[in-house]
């Protein structure tokens, strides 16, 4: 299973030695990947065949829990044959419909990735490696949402879809981590072991709410939903791909898979009900004032989503069995839809549905695709879309008290889906062709034959429901119940009060088809609430952070380094300060001290003076000449206190210093004094502040006792092992003696480095 | 002693980083010696003071018979002594070098990375 999840990164890894061939002479060879990996998931069917699962074990970094696991039962077998199989007909359909795009090749690339990711999301048995695909799809989608670089929306939606996506998979991360955290494992198989576990613990709110967010900003929920019809900037098949079937489902997908663990609570139901009826009943309203036929299906899919999401909110068996239905049916007519449109606009430049009419003259193989479609959509019985609607409402009315309004609500998405289905599938082909569209001819088959099949399938399962019954539908059910449960589909339930709403959805649904016609007036009523759209919102404050970021890097991020220096310092003084005030005490022990004698006394003054004088003398020999005798005090104080080797290098190197600054420097001007008398005082201030933490800090390290194995090491085996009487000679040149060879190379280095600044000669008309 | 000499380093920290936040390049050096001279009389400081008893064995005998000045602060100040020196030397001829070629000593001048060199 490994192979079948990580394919689709090889193969676009492949793409750019490959590409250029391919792209010119072959195009369809692309479609072999997800025709194969489609294959390979049929014939895995009958592992999953009653609840059983297929675990595939690879250990990857087991130090953090985290493994490459995968887990096919049925909610992922059928994510998973969705995602190969609307994947092959996608690759199929983009052979021509870019044809002869320079980039084709990249397209496939990411296509593939995504596939892959996609893959790797539904089937993996750890939460870790599920966020990485996870974030990997959102990444993969960037990339094909903006696949028209050029466009300035193009990219503008490319950022948002990953913004919002990629946000919403951080939230989840931390969700995840909490879980893990509480339940001690990181894999789902063994979490549904023992799902109480986590519904006990003290954490639980926290980890459903940000499982959630994760959730609706994947799958577009309100008020996450606004990128999904931003994302419709991209290429058709992309639109069919991510927005129909795969992406915006895996939202759904957490949910599914997270029912048995988390599911089945009190806020676990009410906030995915409130979600989900609220979000399908707003994005269809919206859909059906839009005249974008890609906007429609965009607000259509959002509304399905929000069914989803309400669907398993319910969580009752038929509920699920429900969402299990509709999840197919949806994603075998969303994807038809699309595909048409992309015809539609491939073949006509429109996607205007109010301009469209007639089609069918021209393009009979895609009309009939359409109106399958559509009817299915609108949940026609002998379709796919029945059955999955049939359940629904039975669901809607099984729950409690408040059945009454969730199926009225339902109901009313239900009868605004119905017509914004018709607009996208049968509106476009029917009535009197317009004469600009007379000369419109029926495109290649590689266009029109994937949307058909679609429609068979929907016709197929939904004329046959047992064909997917107990193969595919009743292990997705048991995977998402989490225990055996017997599932029956049938066309006919009887005349009862669900076949009543089915006929009151269809008989409002064609009259409000018939009555209502979409137009460009209709649409701009909607703009009028564009100001407290969710978008809108959150655009506004992303352009009040990304001025926040501008004025924060602005103030830290100058491009001073003194100013960094004193930032940084600044902090460290008063977070020490604030530490040493809190209770550190200082104490002399005067035991320790040493007794002063006057020489020692003449040195210290000596140094004060000098310091003071090399700050602020005004001119630079004198400054230099105060350096020199900094330096010569401080080979007194090494020559006092028995450190020989000490002064003797001081001393020499001190007097080196001098000479090269006297040589060097003695040409330059006076100093001059730079910055204000107030920056001036800020930083006397901050350096004593500083000076004080240093010397207190020494104070304190002081007056612990010290340890001094290493020192007592290198003094007993001195002679010893090194056969050296000079202790410290000793360290240097034997005990650290690497040490000192790097020490000699990096002033080597610097000697280079002098040498050549002294010699160097770019532009000789400067000199003096 | 060790107040007196812990004062003076706390003055020459403070003295350094005053320097080092002066905008002419010159001071920034001055800075850089002073808190390298700190440095390394913290360092000093932190194998403890002791007077007259440097830490060579005396002839003829094998280890130390008395106390001792602690030698490892000694030689890591050393070290640290030479490689200020290499750094010090190396960034006094850098300004020298940015003086020539853009005669000035005011950081804030050297903002431009397109100056031609």
């Amino acid at each position: 299973m490994i192979i079948a999840v990580l394919s689709g990164f090889f193969f676009a890894a492949l793409l750019p030695l490959l590409g250029r061939f391919a792209r010119k002479s072959v195009p369809l060879i692309f479609s072999f990947l997800p025709i194969a990996l489609f294959v390979f998931f049929l014939t895995s069917l009958p592992l999953i065949k009653g609840g059983n699962t297929w675990i595939s074990y690879h250990s990857w970094i087991p130090s953090f829990g985290i493994d490459l696991s995968f887990r096919l039962d049925g909610l992922s077998m059928l994510f998973a044959l969705m995602i190969t199989g609307i994947g092959a007909l996608v690759f199929t359909y983009t052979a021509y419909y870019l044809k002869g795009h320079p980039y084709l090749d990249r397209f496939y690339g990411y296509l593939s990735m995504f596939m892959a990711s996609m893959l790797g999301v539904v089937l993996s048995d750890n939460l870790m490696s599920m966020f990485i695909f996870w974030e990997l799809t959102s990444i993969s989608s960037f990339f094909l949402i903006g696949f028209n670089n050029e466009e300035a929306s193009s990219r503008k939606s490319a950022m948002t879809a990953l913004g919002i996506t990629g946000f919403g998979g951080l939230v989840m991360l931390a969700g995840f981590v909490l879980i893990g955290h509480a339940a001690d494992t990181y894999s789902i198989t063994e979490l549904l072991t023992r799902p109480e576990v986590l519904k006990s613990h003290s954490s639980y709110t926290w980890i459903i709410v940000l499982v959630f967010v994760g959730a609706f900003t994947k799958s577009a929920q309100f008020p996450f939903h606004f990128w999904l019809p931003a994302a419709m900037k991209a290429p058709t098949p992309v639109s069919t791909y991510l927005h129909s079937a795969t992406m915006v489902k895996a939202g759904v997908f957490l949910l599914a898979r997270f029912t048995p663990i988390l599911g089945d609570t009190f806020w676990w139901n009410t906030t995915l009900i409130t979600i989900g009826a609220f979000t399908m009943l707003y994005a269809a309203i919206h859909a059906i004032f839009r005249v974008d036929l890609k906007s429609i299906l965009a607000y259509s899919t959002i509304s399905a989503l929000g069914i989803l999401v309400f669907l398993i909110g319910i969580g009752s068996e038929k509920a699920l069995l429900g969402a299990a239905l509709f999840i197919l049916a949806h994603a075998l007519y969303k994807a038809a839809l699309f595909l048409i449109t992309g015809i539609i606009d491939h073949q006509t430049g429109s996607r205007d549905v109010s301009k469209l009419a007639g089609l069918r003259k021209v393009m009979m193989p895609v009309a009939v695709a359409g109106f399958i479609a559509a009817l299915s959509s609108a949940g026609f019985p002998f379709l796919i879309g029945f059955l999955s609607k049939e359940v629904m409402y039975e669901a809607g009315l099984q729950f409690g008290e408040w059945a009454f309004l969730l199926t009225a609500i339902l109901v009313l998405t239900k009868i605004l889906l119905f017509v914004a289905g018709f607009w996208a599938g049968i509106k476009p082909f029917s009535g009197i062709l317009p004469n600009e569209f007379q000369k419109v001819t029926l495109p290649s088959a590689l266009l029109w034959v994937p949307p058909l099949l679609l429609g068979t399938l929907s016709l197929l399962f939904g004329v046959f429901p047992s064909i997917i019954e107990q193969a595919l539908i009743q292990p997705v059910v048991s995977s998402m119940t989490g225990k055996e449960s017997p599932i029956y589909l049938a066309l006919w339930h009887g005349f009862n009060l669900v076949l009543l709403l089915s006929v009151i959805t269809l008989l409002l649904g064609f009259f409000l088809y018939v009555f209502l016609k979409p137009s460009e007036k209709l649409f701009s009523k909607t703009l009028r609430f564009e100001n407290i759209s969710p978008e809108n919102i959150i655009e506004t404050i992303g352009s009040y952070f990304s001025i926040f970021a501008i004025k924060w890097t602005k103030f830290f991020q100058n491009g001073y380094l003194r100013n960094y220096v004193i930032t940084i310092l600044a902090f460290l003084t008063i977070l020490t300060a604030y530490r040493l005030f809190g209770g550190v005490n200082i104490y002399i022990d005067w035991k320790q001290i040493s007794v002063i004698t006057p020489s020692e006394i003449i040195v210290v003054v000596l140094m004060i003076i000098s310091i003071f004088f090399a700050i602020l003398s005004t001119s630079r020999t004198a400054s230099i000449v105060a350096l020199g005798v900094v330096g010569f005090a401080n080979c007194l104080f090494f020559l006092f206190y028995s450190a020989p080797d000490l002064a003797m290098t001081q001393f020499s190197i001190d007097t080196l210093t001098v000479l090269l600054f006297m040589l060097v420097l003695v040409k330059l001007p006076k100093n001059k004094t730079f910055s204000s008398k107030r920056i001036r005082i800020r930083d006397a201030v901050l350096s004593l502040l500083f000076g004080t933490l240093i010397a207190i800090l020494t104070l304190e390290v002081f007056e612990e006792p010290s340890s001094s194995e290493v020192s007592k090491y290198f003094a007993d085996n001195a002679y010893l092992l090194a056969k050296g009487r000079n202790v410290v000679n000793v360290i240097l040149v034997d005990f650290r003696g690497f040490d000192t060879m790097v020490e000699t190379v990096v002033l080597v280095i610097a000697a280079v480095g002098v040498f050549s600044l002294m010699k160097l000669d770019l532009n000789p008309s400067k000199k003096e | 002693m060790e107040i007196l000499l812990i004062i003076i380093i706390g003055l020459l920290h403070a003295g350094g980083l005053y320097m080092l936040l002066r905008r002419s390049m010159f001071k920034m050096i001055i800075g850089l010696i002073l808190l390298g001279n700190g440095a390394n009389l913290l360092i000093f400081l932190m194998g403890r003071l002791v007077k007259g008893h440097p830490p060579v064995i005396e002839d003829g005998l094998k280890v130390f018979t008395e106390i001792y000045a602690d030698p490892l602060p000694q030689a890591l100040v050393l070290t640290a002594i030479v490689i200020g020196f290499g750094l010090q030397s190396f960034a006094i001829i850098l300004i020298k070098r940015v003086h020539r070629v853009l005669e000035t000593d005011d950081l804030d001048e050297l903002n431009s990375t397109d100056e031609e060199i």
